[in-house]
C-alpha cells in the first residue's frame, strides 16, 4: 500500500513539472510569434515560401511527376512571378490542414494559400488578405424533379439529404427546422440515397456537389449558392501589414486581367465544368 | 470502365517518388535508432546507479517521452522550441532530433531492465573476484544484459520505423505521405488505387522491418548455443 502511494506521489510530481514545462514552451511560442520576413528580405533571399496543400485536388496537390499543381498553386506561382520576376522562385511548403496557423506563427512560410477559409477564430491568429474564392451551400436534385427553391422542400413528404456533422446540416436545423432531413454519415451514402430516390435533393458545400453532378448525368446543381458565404484567402503572419498590402494590391491588379478566371479555366474547369466560375471565383479581391 | 488502380504505381515518376519517400523514412529512422541506441546504453547504465537525483531526472525524462505523444513532441520541437531558439534546422533534422531523444529514453529503460534483471550474485561474484566496477560491467553484466535487451531493442527499432509516418505534420514528405498524394490525385479516375498504394507501402515497410527480426533471431540462436 505504502509503495503504491509513494509511486502515485512521484507521478504527480512528474506531471506537475511537465505541465510547467509545457506552459513555458507555449508562453515562449507566443512571445516569438511576432517575427516574419519583410518584403526586402524575401527579395534578398530571392525566394518566397508559400504553404500549399499536397493532397487536396483540384486546389493543391502533387501530380504524378512530383510537381505542385492546382488552383491555389497556380495563383501562388503568379504571386512569385510578380514579386520576384520568376514563378520558379516560389518554394512550396507542403502543409497539413491542422498546422496551417502554426506555419505562419513560427515563420516557416511567408504566405499560406492552402484553401484557407476565413473564420473569426483564425483571424485572431493570422491576417487574411482579400479573398480569391468563395464557397456556399448548394443543392443538387434529379433532372426529373428539380428543386429550384428552398421553399419547394417544405412541400409535403419531401426529404432533404445531408451528411452528418456538416455545416449544411447545422444550417438547415437552425434556419429551416420545418424541412425534413435525412442524414447519413458518409458522402458516398448521401449520393447513393439521392440516386435511390430516398430524398428529393442533397444540400452540401457547393464545390462537392458541382463536382459530383458533373460526373453523374441526370443530376444538376439546381441551386448553386445560398446560405452563408465563406471566403478563401491568402493569409500572412499576424501584423505583417507590408506583405498583406502587397497581396491585396496584387489581387486588385490581377482582377484587371481576370487572372483568377484564368486560374479557374486551367485548374478547376475540368472538375467543376463551365458555368460555375461566377459561383466560385472572386476577382480583384472584391465580393460583389 | 473503372481502372484496376495498380497502374497508378507506375504513372509518371510515382514509383520513384515512393522509393524516394522510403529513403526519407529510412534516413530518419536509422539515424535516430543509431543515436538513440548509443545514448540509451549510456542512460541505462546511469539509471542503475544509486544517485537519486540522477535517477529522478532520467526517470522524468523517460516518462516525458512515454506520456507525451511523439506527435506532440514533433509539433512542439518544430513550431515552438526551434523558432524560440531562433534556429531553423528544417523538418527532417527536427524529426531525427525528436526520434533520437525518444529512442534514447526507451532504450535506456530497456538497458536498465536488462541489467537489473541479472541475478545479484553476478555482481557480487565479480566483486568477490576483485574486479573493478568497470570490469564487472565490461566482462560480466553487459554481455549477459545484451541478450536480454535484444527483443526489446528490435521492437523499439521497428516501432520507430513505423512512427516516422507522423513526421508529415512538420512538413517532411515520407513514404506514407507520398502514397496519400498519389491516392488523392487519382481519387476520381482510379478510386481503387488506395489498396494498391497501401499494399505497396506495406511491402516496403515489411522489407525494411523483416530483416531486423531475422537479425535478432540469428543473434539469439547464436548466443543460445
Amino acid at each position: 500500500m505504502e509503495k503504491v502511494t509513494k509511486r502515485l506521489g512521484w507521478l504527480m510530481v512528474g506531471l506537475l513539472l511537465l505541465m510547467g514545462l509545457a506552459a513555458c514552451g507555449l508562453g515562449g511560442g507566443n512571445a516569438s510569434s511576432a517575427k516574419f520576413n519583410s518584403i526586402e528580405q524575401i527579395k534578398k533571399n530571392d525566394k518566397i515560401k508559400i504553404g500549399v496543400f499536397a493532397d487536396k485536388p483540384p486546389f493543391g496537390y502533387v501530380d504524378e511527376h512530383g510537381e505542385n499543381q492546382g488552383f491555389d498553386v497556380y495563383i501562388a506561382k503568379r504571386f512569385a512571378k510578380d514579386l520576384l520576376g520568376d514563378e520558379g522562385k516560389v518554394e512550396f511548403v507542403l502543409v497539413d490542414a491542422a498546422s496551417r496557423v502554426a506555419y505562419l506563427e513560427s515563420n516557416k512560410v511567408d504566405i499560406i494559400m492552402a484553401n484557407f477559409t476565413v473564420t473569426e477564430e483564425r483571424q485572431e491568429k493570422v491576417d487574411f488578405a482579400h479573398p480569391y474564392m468563395k464557397l456556399s451551400f448548394g443543392i443538387v436534385s434529379p433532372d426529373s424533379a428539380p428543386i429550384t427553391s428552398i421553399d419547394q422542400l417544405k412541400e409535403g413528404g419531401k426529404k432533404l439529404i445531408v451528411a452528418k456533422g456538416t455545416t449544411a446540416e447545422t444550417y438547415f436545423t437552425k434556419n429551416h427546422p420545418d424541412i425534413e432531413l435525412l442524414k447519413f454519415d458518409q458522402y458516398t451514402e448521401i449520393f447513393a440515397a439521392l440516386k435511390d430516390g430516398r430524398g428529393a435533393a442533397i444540400a452540401n458545400d457547393n464545390t462537392e456537389l458541382i463536382a459530383w453532378a458533373k460526373s453523374n448525368p441526370g443530376f444538376t446543381v439546381t441551386i448553386p449558392a445560398f446560405g452563408g458565404q465563406d471566403t478563401i484567402a491568402p493569409a500572412v503572419a499576424k501584423g505583417n501589414k507590408e506583405l498583406l498590402d502587397w497581396i491585396n494590391n496584387e489581387l486588385a491588379a490581377l482582377g484587371e486581367e481576370q487572372f483568377i478566371h484564368q486560374a479557374y479555366q486551367e485548374t478547376l474547369n475540368s472538375v467543376y465544368g463551365e458555368g460555375f466560375a461566377e459561383e466560385l471565383v472572386v476577382e480583384g479581391g472584391k465580393l460583389d | 470502365m473503372q481502372s484496376l488502380g495498380i497502374e497508378v504505381l507506375f504513372q509518371g515518376s510515382n514509383f520513384m517518388r515512393l522509393l524516394g519517400g522510403l529513403l526519407v523514412t529510412i534516413e530518419i529512422a536509422f539515424t535516430s535508432i543509431f543515436i538513440g541506441t548509443a545514448l540509451g546504453l549510456l542512460m541505462g547504465l546511469l539509471r542503475t546507479l544509486k544517485s537519486w537525483p540522477l535517477r529522478f531526472i532520467l526517470r522524468f525524462y523517460l516518462e516525458a517521452f512515454r506520456i507525451i505523444p511523439i506527435l506532440v513532441w514533433l509539433y512542439v520541437a518544430y513550431f515552438i522550441f526551434t523558432p524560440m531558439l531562433r534556429v531553423d534546422i528544417g523538418g527532417e533534422l527536427t524529426a531525427v532530433l525528436v526520434f533520437s531523444l525518444w529512442g534514447a529514453a526507451e532504450m535506456g529503460d530497456i538497458v536498465r531492465g536488462a541489467l537489473e534483471s541479472l541475478p545479484k550474485h553476478q555482481l557480487e561474484s565479480g566483486k568477490a573476484l576483485g574486479l573493478k566496477a568497470g570490469q564487472i560491467y565490461r566482462y560480466i553484466l553487459i554481455p549477459q544484459a545484451v541478450r536480454r535487451m535484444l527483443p526489446g531493442t528490435i521492437n523499439l527499432a521497428t516501432r520507430m520505423i513505423k512512427t516516422t509516418s507522423l513526421v508529415v505534420l512538420i512538413g517532411v514528405i515520407e513514404v506514407v505521405k507520398v502514397g496519400q498524394q498519389i491516392i488523392e490525385l487519382g481519387v476520381i479516375k482510379a478510386p481503387n488505387a488506395s489498396i494498391w498504394v497501401y499494399g505497396f507501402i506495406f511491402i516496403l515497410f515489411f522489407l525494411v522491418c523483416y530483416p531486423l527480426s531475422r537479425l535478432s533471431r540469428k543473434f539469439e540462436r547464436r548466443w543460445q548455443s
